[in-house]
């Protein structure tokens, strides 16, 4: 640190800046000291609780496959390509980090609700209904959380040094297996960088489950939705404070893992 | 808009000459307010069932051109959502809940006067246009092929629906509980369930888009509407005003024109 250049900083920036900290710590303080510890163990095991647990890991880590399969390639092409019009679609793709979740729900729900041609060839010819199922509440969580890992692994590819691709390429491999071989590895920590904010916020999603996939014990009513439920239907706050003392929990295991990039700077 | 003048006038005369309780006038716009007119001054926040949204806004017309200087803000929720909110020291001045449980937790916390009733209301099975999977009553939503959305069974109409539901002998997993009768609505409306148990009203309300299919008085419940001050308004007198209008005034006349029944 440059202390001894700058000294204290002055009382005017010190202020606000503790202002910000107590601003995000009280209501963290709030939620910790309404848990009801004693009960604790019980709600986390109760049935309610271990379904929403389940279902939400569930759909989290598939929507985060699904972002991998579809994402990655993306990032690659639109880190490496030439592609015209390179530049709108990273706008389109990215646009659901800054979309009210609502809005992506509504979204999808027009583009794949059953009276949408979409779905209804998916019902008429499959029996399949996206919303109130399973898989609609992993495409509204891959719906949101798919942008993290684009950009994360785009920044990624473009940090990488091509040379050895380069290299790869003059010894006679082939591209496919340069992606596999040489990129893919080369891009393993922004890869893992990104699947873990895009789980994150996979898991936190909200506003486009409820609004395209309902809400219903076991089939799409994940952690914060059980949450809000609780908190807002049957008006049971210690289970809603349950349910977010376990998506606190996990954010904080996430924060952790990422401590060297985010963290990383502090002394 | 006419001018508001006028119109107040007008209705001071329309008053006298018609009294109240021209429910089968459905033609003249906007009979008279009533005598607690007056009060209705200022502004006030009422929280009101989902049901209640296109009653409580046609009202709002009435109230406001009636009323120089009145304007009344809505929040539309579920009941138990609006009865957390106030727990939670939410800025409300009246609140008008779908059944009588909910507005208790208010009442017996001590946050609201007491409680009047306003309104009655029925259950109606809500069903695409046309009635494509050909639903006769609640028996036929156990059917595995139809999908079926009913509100969580701790919004007043989620409630209802299961004892109604429980009444005729008819088990039923829904698709999804949904925490307000309006957004339970709006999944038959999409296409994306093929029934819904709602109010009569919100199916009268939704014509164009629903049908409704009648559920027998023997099997159906009666929601009934309970309306209140709450304690902590700032505007005591516009918000008793507006409880008395849903009891026996403009509010309760737009919704008698909506399908609910008098109290």
């Amino acid at each position: 640190m440059k202390k001894g250049v700058f000294g204290r900083p002055p009382l005017g920036l010190l202020v606000p800046a503790a202002v910000a900290v107590l601003f995000i710590a009280l209501p963290l303080i709030g939620l910790l000291t309404h848990v009801a510890w004693r009960d604790l163990a019980a709600e986390l095991g109760s049935d309610e609780v271990r379904t929403a647990l389940r279902l939400s890991l569930e759909c989290s880590l598939l929507a985060v496959v699904v972002a991998i399969i579809i994402g990655v390639p993306l990032a690659y092409v639109l880190a490496r390509s030439n592609l015209p019009g390179k530049g709108l679609i990273r706008a389109l793709v990215v646009l659901p980090l800054v979309l009210p979740p609502v809005v992506g729900g509504i979204a999808l729900q027009t583009a794949f609700g059953r009276s949408t041609p979409i779905g209804r060839v998916l019902y008429d010819g499959f029996g399949v209904t996206l919303p109130f199922s399973t898989a609609g509440a992993v495409m509204a969580e891959a719906f949101v959380a798919f942008p993290f890992l684009v950009i994360t692994v785009e920044a990624g590819l473009r940090q990488a040094d091509p040379g050895y691709e380069e290299v790869a390429a003059t010894l006679g491999a082939r591209p496919w297996r340069r992606f596999w071989r040489v990129t893919l590895p080369l891009i393993k920590p922004s890869l893992l960088a990104g699947a873990a904010l895009a789980w994150a916020r996979a898991l936190g999603e909200f506003g486009a489950t409820i609004t395209f996939a309902g809400s219903f014990p076991g089939t799409t009513q994940t952690l914060p939705l059980a949450a809000y439920a609780a908190f807002e239907g049957s008006g049971e706050v210690e289970r809603a404070i349950t349910l977010s003392l376990i998506l606190l929990a996990i954010s904080v295991a996430i924060l952790v893992g990422l401590r060297d990039r985010w963290l990383g700077t502090s002394t | 808009m006419l001018k508001t003048g006028h119109r107040a006038g007008l209705a001071v005369l329309a008053m006298l000459a018609l009294g109240v309780g021209a429910c089968g006038s459905s033609t003249s716009s906007s009979p008279a307010s009533t005598g607690s007119a007056s009060k209705l001054t200022g502004s006030i926040t009422v929280f009101a069932a989902a049901s209640l949204t296109e009653a409580f806004k046609d009202a709002q017309k009435t109230l406001e051109q009636n009323n120089p200087g009145f304007t009344v803000t809505y929040s539309f929720a579920g009941s138990q959502q609006l009865v957390t909110n106030i727990q939670n020291g939410a800025p409300a001045d009246v609140i008008a809940t779908a059944d009588l449980s909910t507005m208790q937790k208010l009442t017996s916390a001590g946050l609201v006067g007491t409680p009047q009733v306003f309104a009655r209301n029925t259950l109606e099975i809500a069903v695409a246009k046309g009635n494509p999977k050909h639903i006769t009553g609640l028996a036929d939503l156990a059917n595995p092929a139809i999908s079926v959305v009913l509100a969580d069974p701790s919004v007043p109409v989620g409630k209802f629906s299961r004892e109604a539901l429980a009444k005729a002998g008819v088990s039923v997993t829904p698709k999804s509980n949904e925490l307000d009768v309006k957004s339970t609505l709006q999944k038959v409306e999409s296409g994306d369930a093929d029934a819904a148990i709602v109010y009569t009203t919100d199916i009268s309300s939704a014509s164009d888009k629903v049908d409704g299919v009648v559920i027998p008085e023997n099997q159906n419940v009666i929601a009934v509407y309970p309306i209140a001050v709450v304690k902590a308004s700032q505007n005591q007198a516009a918000a008793a005003a507006f409880v008395q209008s849903a009891v026996s005034g403009d509010v309760q006349r737009a919704l008698l024109k909506r399908g609910f029944k008098a109290p």
